[in-house]
């Protein structure tokens, strides 16, 4: 038992991951947390995503189920875990069956080596991005199977777009994540890392986001990768594979119940896991605004502060919005609701304050403060544009995007060689 | 599925070239429970891969007998039922059934009806393009733009209801003139959505018309030349952006249309995009034909001199207006009774849709959505 404590103990004081450390235990803590944490922010993008779709359509989204709808999501969960679980007589049931498994599998599989911290990842591999990428295009598998398990010709359609779409444009994809991969050889010793936390190192070594290095090129870069998440995870205004007003619903069409929210489920966090990918080749991963220029315990304690101040800014949001529920007896129990849900925010922005927390959330709280941004983008997208066509989006990716990735990869390299023999 | 040699079209349709050596046929049914199919239309579309290699429409879904109803009412008991054909243009509809009966008693609706008749028209006529678009836009996966028109046209049935009580099936003419007077503001109401919606109209015109991707979408998509056109019988502003100046607003004019003054919008090559850009300049066209009627509003009766009793004499009229969807026409034979002997209506979503299958061959599945939606059909007025 002691030993068993030193084991656990031991760990806090390590700065490596846990899987680098080769310590099972908070290595196991890590995939609960991780699991947890993307399930309750897949549900709260749920939210957001209807919420600000609503305000942006000039109406007001869920507003019945709790206050601002905020439980709008459970009782979808809820709903969709109760629902009769349909599979078409025609089906080919193991295949029907394994295909969402596998989504969701490869979906949450990639968080293994996404770093919200230099110590916050389940481990650090050698090889993180591409493990990252492989990883996650294995859901094109899952998808193709559920398209041609359900015996249908909607989810068939679906399918083949689908898998047509992932494939092309993770060429792009590729190209400009290498393009990255050559930035971070530009140290002293010439050597590049796939780590993901080397990545965000690199970018700290050279004090600057990889997204400003070598301007535009970075930047041209970036915005190759940005587009090719967007189509990568099957969203508008590259969402063919479940174009709603062509296929109904793509390769989910015979998916209910709890099967088809595993597909939701994936879609989600394949979001979240592309823009973490982004976020940490791009925009400099965990590390704070200005980490080199604006250096120093002062700005280290200005900029550990603001976790706190954004939790204690929403517990605001949800008082004001609580003195603006209307009065009559029936809402009581939703504004009691909403008063308690900014009492924990609050509670939450106080504890966010004291000052070991502080230390190790801030990186989190960078982290995902980039990706939100990213799941906004997400929204906005959805909200403003119609869909390509299918021809059209492959020309989007093979004539534009591809030729652009490769003028950016041999650019960068011959600027990364100018540079080096500069020095 | 019939065989595609024993097409009923006019046109003599090429099937276009298969692009792979062996591919298949694939064919896939379409509707009549699908979201982009605009209500209960089935449509069989034959396809190698994504391209469309021919298609049939199913319709038939909606059928109420409403020509058939037509025989059984009298002339004032059926003025209802025209309203839920074209329910979007429930107006127009009302128009068209009222000004052919007048024409078969030799009567007409006295000045200011004719001009309250005229904004209602209008009215509705931008409603119609309103719906129009929202839904097209939805179609090509632009969902905002639905939510705007929605929230403008609101505006527009607020008309209605506070002039007749009904927001969609109005009802709102009767033979020989309106029943109901304007009511008090209904001049004050009608200018300030007059100049409510204009700057409304930009809105919608800044999402889309110079949107890249609605622009690949709907540019060379679903063309249609005028000749084929006039062939197929298509009216409206799908035969307008064929480049074909017809509107019967202007080619006979009916109901005071004379009197004002406005311009056909037309486009050139008839293509998906053309016919957006035409309607959405009748959008602006309605809005002066509005703002001139109603300046421009008499004073006096509102009802013309029509016996309790309809009894037509003998003999047949056909009569046309400018609905928003096209030419929508009423062929009655009175018998000298009370009903009349034989009512036929033509409606224009059902002969618009005859051009399906020629603006669809060799385009791919995701156009089929584009010009379906393009086509501004309600199943209501094509199945009747």
């Amino acid at each position: 038992m002691h030993q068993f404590v030193q084991y656990v103990l031991s760990y806090l004081s390590s700065d490596k991951t846990p899987g680098s450390a080769g310590n099972m235990f908070w290595a196991f803590v890590y995939i609960l947390l991780i699991f947890t944490g993307l399930s309750i922010a897949v549900i709260a993008m749920n939210w957001l995503e209807r919420k600000i779709l609503a305000h942006m359509q000039v109406r007001l989204g869920p507003m019945r189920v709790g206050p601002h709808g905020l439980l709008q999501p459970i009782a979808d969960a809820l709903k969709l875990l109760l629902k009769e679980d349909i599979m078409p007589a025609e089906a080919d049931g193991f295949v029907f069956w394994i295909a969402p498994l596998l989504v969701v599998l490869s979906a949450f599989t990639v968080f293994i080596v996404v770093p919200f911290g230099p110590t916050h990842a389940v481990t650090d591999m050698n090889i993180g991005v591409l493990f990252m990428l492989g990883v996650s295009s294995l859901s094109v598998l899952g998808i193709v199977m559920a398209g041609w398990a359900s015996n249908s010709h909607y989810p068939l359609i679906g399918a083949l777009r689908s898998s047509a779409q992932m494939v092309s444009y993770e060429v792009a994809m590729g190209l400009a994540v290498v393009s990255v991969i050559l930035m971070t050889s530009l140290n002293a010793t010439g050597t590049g890392t796939l780590s993901m936390i080397g990545i965000v190192q690199a970018q700290q070594s050279q004090g600057i986001w990889f997204i400003f290095k070598f301007f535009p090129l970075g930047l041209i870069g970036f915005f190759i990768f940005a587009v090719a998440m967007v189509a990568e995870t099957n969203r508008a205004p590259f969402d063919l594979p479940e174009a709603e007003s062509e296929l109904t619903a793509g390769f989910h069409t015979e998916y209910s119940g709890f099967r088809w929210s595993l597909f939701f489920l994936a879609e989600y966090s394949a979001m979240i896991a592309v823009s973490s990918i982004a976020v940490t080749l791009w925009l400099g991963g965990w590390l704070r605004p200005f980490p080199n220029f604006l250096s120093g315990s002062v700005a280290d304690l200005v900029f550990s502060l603001f976790p706190g101040i954004t939790f204690l800014f929403l517990a605001g949001m949800c008082f004001y919005s609580t003195a603006r529920m209307p009065k009559h007896p029936y809402f009581r129990i939703q504004t009691l609701g909403l008063a308690g849900f900014g009492v924990v925010l609050g509670l939450i922005g106080l504890l966010l304050f004291v000052a070991p927390v502080r230390e190790r959330v801030q990186d989190i709280y960078w982290f995902s403060a980039k990706v939100a941004a990213f799941m906004y983008l997400y929204i906005w997208y959805r909200g403003t544009f119609p869909r390509y066509r299918f021809d059209q989006l492959m020309k989007v990716g093979w004539k534009v995007l591809l030729p652009m990735s490769l003028g950016v990869l041999i650019l960068t390299a011959g600027a990364g060689m100018l540079f080096s023999m500069g020095k | 599925m019939t065989d595609q040699n024993t097409s009923l079209s006019p046109l003599d349709l090429e099937t276009p070239e298969k692009p792979f050596l062996d591919a298949n046929e694939l064919v896939i049914n379409m509707g009549p429970q699908h979201p982009a199919t605009h209500g209960v239309l089935r449509v069989i579309l034959r396809l190698d891969g994504e391209k469309v290699m021919g298609l049939e429409c199913v319709i038939g879904y909606l059928h109420r007998g409403v020509e058939k109803i037509g025989e059984n009412r009298t002339y004032t008991m059926f003025n209802p039922y025209v309203d839920r054909m074209d329910y979007v243009a429930a107006v127009s509809n009302g128009l068209g059934y009222c000004e052919t009966v007048e024409k078969l008693l030799g009567v007409e609706a006295p000045p200011r009806a004719q001009y309250i008749r005229v904004i209602l028209t209008e009215l509705n006529r931008m409603a119609s393009h309103q719906l129009w678009l929202g839904t097209h836009a939805l179609d090509i996966g632009a969902i905002t733009p639905l939510f705007y028109t929605f929230r403008d046209r609101e505006e527009i049935l607020k008309i209605f209801e506070k002039y007749c009580g009904a927001r969609l099936t109005t009802h709102a003419f009767r033979i020989g003139g309106l029943q109901y007077e304007a009511y008090e503001g209904f001049e004050k109401d009608v200018r300030n959505f007059v100049s409510f919606v204009a700057p409304k109209i930009d809105e919608y015109e800044e999402l889309l018309t110079t949107n890249r991707i609605w622009l690949e979408r709907t540019k060379g998509v679903g063309i249609i030349s005028g000749k084929d056109c006039i062939a197929l019988g298509v009216t409206g502003p799908v035969l307008r952006a064929s480049g074909v100046k017809w509107d019967l607003r202007k080619a006979q004019p009916y109901a005071n249309y004379k009197n004002f003054d406005f311009d056909i919008p037309i486009g050139q090559c008839g293509d998906t995009y053309d016919r957006y850009l035409v309607r959405m300049a009748e959008f602006r066209q309605s809005l002066r034909i509005i703002q001139q009627a109603v300046d421009g509003i008499p004073e006096g009766p509102i009802m013309a001199k029509v016996p309790k009793v309809i009894k037509p004499p003998v003999g047949e009229v056909y009569h046309s207006i400018e609905a928003p969807k096209g030419e929508l026409g009423y062929f009655i034979v009175s018998d000298g009774s009370t009903q009349p002997y034989r009512l036929r209506v033509r409606p224009p979503s059902f002969v618009n849709l005859q051009a399906l299958d020629q603006m669809c061959r060799g385009q791919l599945v995701a156009d089929v959505i584009a010009v379906i939606g393009t086509l501004d059909i309600v199943l209501g007025e094509v199945d009747r």
